[in-house]
């Protein structure tokens, strides 16, 4: 890695992230002194045979840059990039990537007490951008054998151990790592190196763990996630499981060998470099956040709340290789209910699984767009659903679920979450950065996310937050001046009560929207109905809710509150169809009402949904 | 003004149909074990090239419970040592006191052998004995390298027929084209009993009833170019979420050459079938999309005679460069499985029907229409 320059004498930037799918190449410069995003280049990532090595879907993407911008950036030696800037319109001072390419960091995780240590490794491997790809614990209702089986066939990239409070009973502990040791799973990737386990329980055990683990894997001992039964620690376990990351993982991909020497920083994981980005947002602005980054293999939720940050990655929810999984989780029948348009259960299965077998292609017709945010509504819906199981209160003793519940809606009592105090919704990721009208990504997250009350909406312009993530760690000022200049793009406000009606049409609230000492506007919101009103970019207004009897803005049902509402691209969105949103259950009745919302929020070209209405 | 680029990258690699090529087969066994062949044997589709002993399933006797003792007293009353055959009711562990009056028993629940004794839980692993697994040359062809304790990589000169989406794995038959065009559906009365042991060719989509039938017949493949999704679940008796397919318990193996729906089987596809009718071909379901893309396909193991493709073909890696001029087909609805030649690739990018901005190619296809599509949404045709 090259010596960094000063923060004040870097001109031009290069960043990349090697996606699943594609690799996204970032050009930005300082213009006029003031930081811009000048070019960005695409293509496809090139981990797999026949390629191999990810630098080449590096090249190719940065020479989408070049072409686009007459700047030369790729040596002719194809050895990295030329550093540093030579003045005109040849090299760079900076370049920094995050990947998540190779399906990331797949993690097994072990504790003792499925609801416990088990829970709380779980924490710890999803907070390290991994994928958990199964959590065993004593007591998860597996007989040992079974768990062999598991532990043999799934050929994670690393195990976390964890169980016992320190101080406690060790043989719980010592019977998981004995099956570990019977078991001996080989890594995913490389036939050559030992498997790296974290271990991170009792540490009364940690002298018989090395005896029993320490030859076979490597080993690494830190701190107890769980020292005392009310206290969880996940930072340590979280720390070892990057470090080996970088070690080992990265450097069994292939490619990233070559990689690693060309950037100016270490490779950061994707969802590492979007939660430091939104964390960031979060502190900066002093609010509670909700934030997505939806990929083409895996869904990763972030959520900073009274200063608890939680970050999940969901395997297999994404929206090309994951898209067939989403289908499966989500039912036919959830994904068809977004659908403005009549289409068989066949037609849409071949649409959805065409993807999936060409994933990195993209939809040519208005129909085909409509089908893939339908799926992304369910996708970030069921990603949610798994990021809400992981934000509950720490607790001794917990009612029993097993690892499949985790799909399933989490009671809202059970997550600390509170939808009313979520101040903002931040979108990031191919399909809702890529979004021909910011409108859709906008309908995407507030009917994958169900806002309640007062909530603003933000999105990742063009893909960039994992890059400016990255290069946060070392040019921290020119990262804010971006990500506030070039990645945010403020959508707007949604308005939108809790509570449901009995019959369509009822009031919900009457809205009266002050935008000045003179200027008002009053209406009353339908159950059922989107009304949305223009308040453009950088504009602020007053509303007032009163809602009906059936209905609650934060304060109780029939409660009025006040509140100030931001302008965007979009405008604000005042949502009377209730939460939690049920759709109508008879097609005709339903698609009648899509029609009607998608029309509201201008979704899709107005001929077209006139077009759809008839059919 | 438009500016136009003399090349560019196609998003995704083409899949590989062609009629001579040379095909390189590694073929692995999964832990050490011993190579059968030599270099420069020639071998059949059933040799078997490697074998290896994988370690029997353990089963964990809670011995310390069972009998009521601390785990670091458990070594002084087993009756077995580490290393010891057990039969299946044969005693393990034994505790008596009171001079016999009280007496307990823990058996073997299985035949196998003791593999470990632990003092710091008190459980005692037993083991199955080890089961051998055997890796098989798959092609007909000759050894060119032997990977000692591994396997062998075999080569032969072959057509070679790379589909998008397979079901079951590794099978070999007779090349048998049920249809005579190649967008005619592949329906239960144009299989018939002499299709037994054979690779059935479709057109353009196989009907469920159409599969029922080649299993009940004893056909080993279906090669067709679409089907229905859910006609596959419904065989399978379970949904696919995730492409990663090759072990699916079914008698016969599945290769899609398009997609799913139907879709008519590439123009090059079919007649590599039609020619090599007759012949014998291995053919394999495995597909894995993400992470060392595995994609299912059918070899046809020729003689030099035919094919004088040697290994050199083989190491050529495809880039998948777009030019104008270029054969491409296009792989996303509404083109869906048109072929043309690319005319240019602008530069700026474009808007489309979605009122997406995306690179674009501009393709003429086979009937003169000039169309613009993403390049995302076309695969350079390579072979």
């Amino acid at each position: 890695m090259s010596k960094l320059l000063p923060e004040s004498e870097v001109r031009y930037i290069l960043a990349t992230d090697v996606g699943s799918t594609t690799t996204k190449a970032r050009f930005f410069g300082k213009v006029n002194g003031e930081w811009r995003l000048i070019a960005t280049g695409e293509a496809p990532t090139t981990v797999e045979k026949p390629f191999e090595d990810v630098t080449i879907g590096v090249r190719n993407a940065v020479t989408e840059v070049e072409e686009l911008t007459g700047h030369k950036i790729l040596r002719d030696d194809g050895q990295g990039m030329i550093m540093p800037y030579q003045g005109g319109k040849v090299g760079i001072d900076v370049y920094v990537s995050t990947s998540s390419a190779g399906g990331g960091l797949q993690m097994l995780v072990m504790g003792v007490v499925k609801t416990m240590t088990a829970e709380s490794a779980q924490k710890a491997a999803l907070g390290a951008g991994a994928i958990v790809m199964d959590v065993l614990s004593v007591d998860d209702g597996r007989s040992n054998y079974e768990k062999i089986q598991i532990l043999r066939f799934l050929r994670p990239d690393m195990i976390l151990l964890a169980g016992g409070v320190d101080g406690g009973t060790v043989t719980h502990v010592l019977e998981l790592a004995e099956l570990l040791r019977f078991a001996q799973p080989k890594p995913r990737l490389g036939k050559a190196y030992k498997l790296p386990v974290v271990y991170a329980g009792n540490k009364d055990a940690r002298s018989k763990i090395k005896e029993l683990l320490g030859e076979i894997f490597d080993l690494r001992i830190v701190d107890n996630i769980r020292p005392k039964l009310e206290v969880e620690r996940i930072e340590p376990a979280r720390n070892a499981i990057l470090e080996l990351f970088m070690e080992h993982v990265m450097a069994h991909a292939p490619g990233y060998d070559k990689l690693s020497k060309w950037v100016s920083t270490s490779i950061m994981p994707t969802p590492a470099g979007e939660f430091t980005m939104i964390a960031t947002f979060a502190k900066l602005r002093g609010v509670n956040v909700i934030g997505v980054g939806m990929g083409g293999a895996t869904t990763n939720i972030y959520s900073v709340f009274e200063g608890r940050a939680l970050r999940t990655v969901s395997a297999n929810i994404g929206m090309s290789y994951s898209i067939g999984n989403i289908l499966k989780e989500a039912g036919v029948e959830n994904i068809k209910r977004w659908l403005p348009f009549e289409i068989s259960d066949k037609d849409l299965k071949n649409i959805i699984y065409n993807k999936m077998i060409r994933p990195t292609t993209i939809p040519m017709t208005l129909e085909d767009l409509a089908v893939e945010h339908a799926v992304a509504r369910e996708g970030i819906r069921l990603a949610f659903n798994h990021h809400k199981f992981l934000a509950r209160e720490l607790k001794g003793v917990k009612r029993e679920r097993t690892i499949s519940d985790i799909f399933e809606e989490v009671p809202a009592e059970e997550t600390y979450l509170d939808m009313f105090r979520i101040h903002y919704i931040v979108g990031t990721g191919g399909l809702l950065s890529r979004a021909p009208r910011r409108n859709q990504a906008m309908m995407v997250l507030i009917d994958a996310f169900q806002p309640k009350g007062i909530t603003r909406l933000v999105q990742d312009s063009v893909f960039m937050m994992p890059h400016l993530g990255v290069l946060s760690t070392i040019y921290p000022n020119i990262a804010l001046e971006l990500f506030e200049k070039e990645c945010l793009v403020y959508l707007g406000t949604v308005v939108a009560p809790e509570g449901r009606a009995p019959d369509y049409g009822e009031t919900v609230a009457d809205i009266t929207i002050i935008y000045g000492p003179k200027e008002e506007e009053r209406f009353t919101l339908r159950f059922g109905e989107i009304r949305r009103v223009s308040l453009g970019l950088g504009k602020k207004a007053r509303v007032i809710v009163k809602p009906s009897k059936y209905f609650n803005m934060g304060r109780g049902y029939g409660k009025a509150v006040e509140g100030e509402v931001s302008g965007g691209v979009v405008g604000v969105v005042f949502d009377g169809r209730g939460r939690p949103l049920k759709l109508p259950e008879d097609p005709a009745t339903r698609r009648k009402m899509l029609i009607q919302w998608y029309k509201a929020m201008a979704l899709y070209p107005e001929e077209r949904l006139e077009e759809w209405a008839k059919s | 003004m438009v500016r136009y680029a003399k090349r560019g990258h196609a998003y995704t690699p083409g899949l590989k149909v062609t009629a001579c090529t040379y095909v390189k087969k590694e073929r692995l066994l999964p832990l050490h074990g011993e190579v059968l062949v030599r270099e420069g044997d020639e071998v059949d589709f059933n040799t078997v090239v490697a074998r290896a002993y994988i370690e029997g399933s353990p089963v964990i006797v809670k011995v310390a419970e069972m009998l009521g003792l601390e785990p670091d007293e458990v070594p002084r009353y087993m009756v077995k040592k580490v290393g010891d055959k057990v039969r299946k009711g044969e005693v393990l562990a034994s505790f008596r006191a009171f001079f016999g009056l009280i007496k307990k028993e823990v058996r073997s629940p299985i035949d196998g052998y003791i593999d470990y004794i632990s003092e710091s839980t008190g459980h005692v692993v037993v083991k199955e004995e080890p089961k051998p697994i055997e890796v098989k040359a798959y092609i007909k062809g000759r050894v060119l390298k032997t990977i000692p304790k591994e396997g062998a990589i075999i080569g032969t000169p072959a057509a070679f027929v790379q589909g998008i989406f397979g079901l079951s794995g590794e099978r070999n038959g007779e090349i048998a084209v049920a249809v005579s065009r190649r967008d005619e559906v592949l329906t239960p009365d144009k299989i018939t009993e002499e299709h037994h042991g054979k690779i059935v060719v479709g057109g353009s989509l196989v009907t469920y009833e159409a599969i029922e039938k080649a299993i009940k017949v004893g056909a080993v493949g279906i090669v067709v170019g679409g089907a229905y999704m859910d006609d596959l679940e419904k065989l399978l008796g379970y949904p696919i979420g995730v492409a990663i397919t090759g072990r699916e318990p079914i008698s016969i193996t599945i290769v899609l050459t398009e997609g799913f729906g139907k879709m008519s089987m590439s123009k090059r596809a079919f007649d590599i079938f039609l020619k090599y009718e007759g012949r014998k071909a291995a053919i394999s379901g495995a597909t894995q999309i993400r992470a060392g893309v595995i994609r299912p396909e059918v070899v046809i193991p020729l003689d030099r005679s035919e094919c004088p493709a040697d290994e050199s073909i083989a190491e050529k890696v495809e880039e998948g460069i777009m030019e104008p001029g270029t054969l491409v087909r296009i792989i996303r609805f509404p083109y869906f499985g048109m072929i043309g030649r690319v005319v240019s690739l602008p530069i700026e990018l474009m808007k489309i029907e979605t009122e997406s901005p995306v690179r674009v190619v501009e393709v003429e296809l086979e009937d003169g229409r000039r169309v613009i599509v993403p390049r995302a949404n076309v695969e350079v045709l390579t072979g």
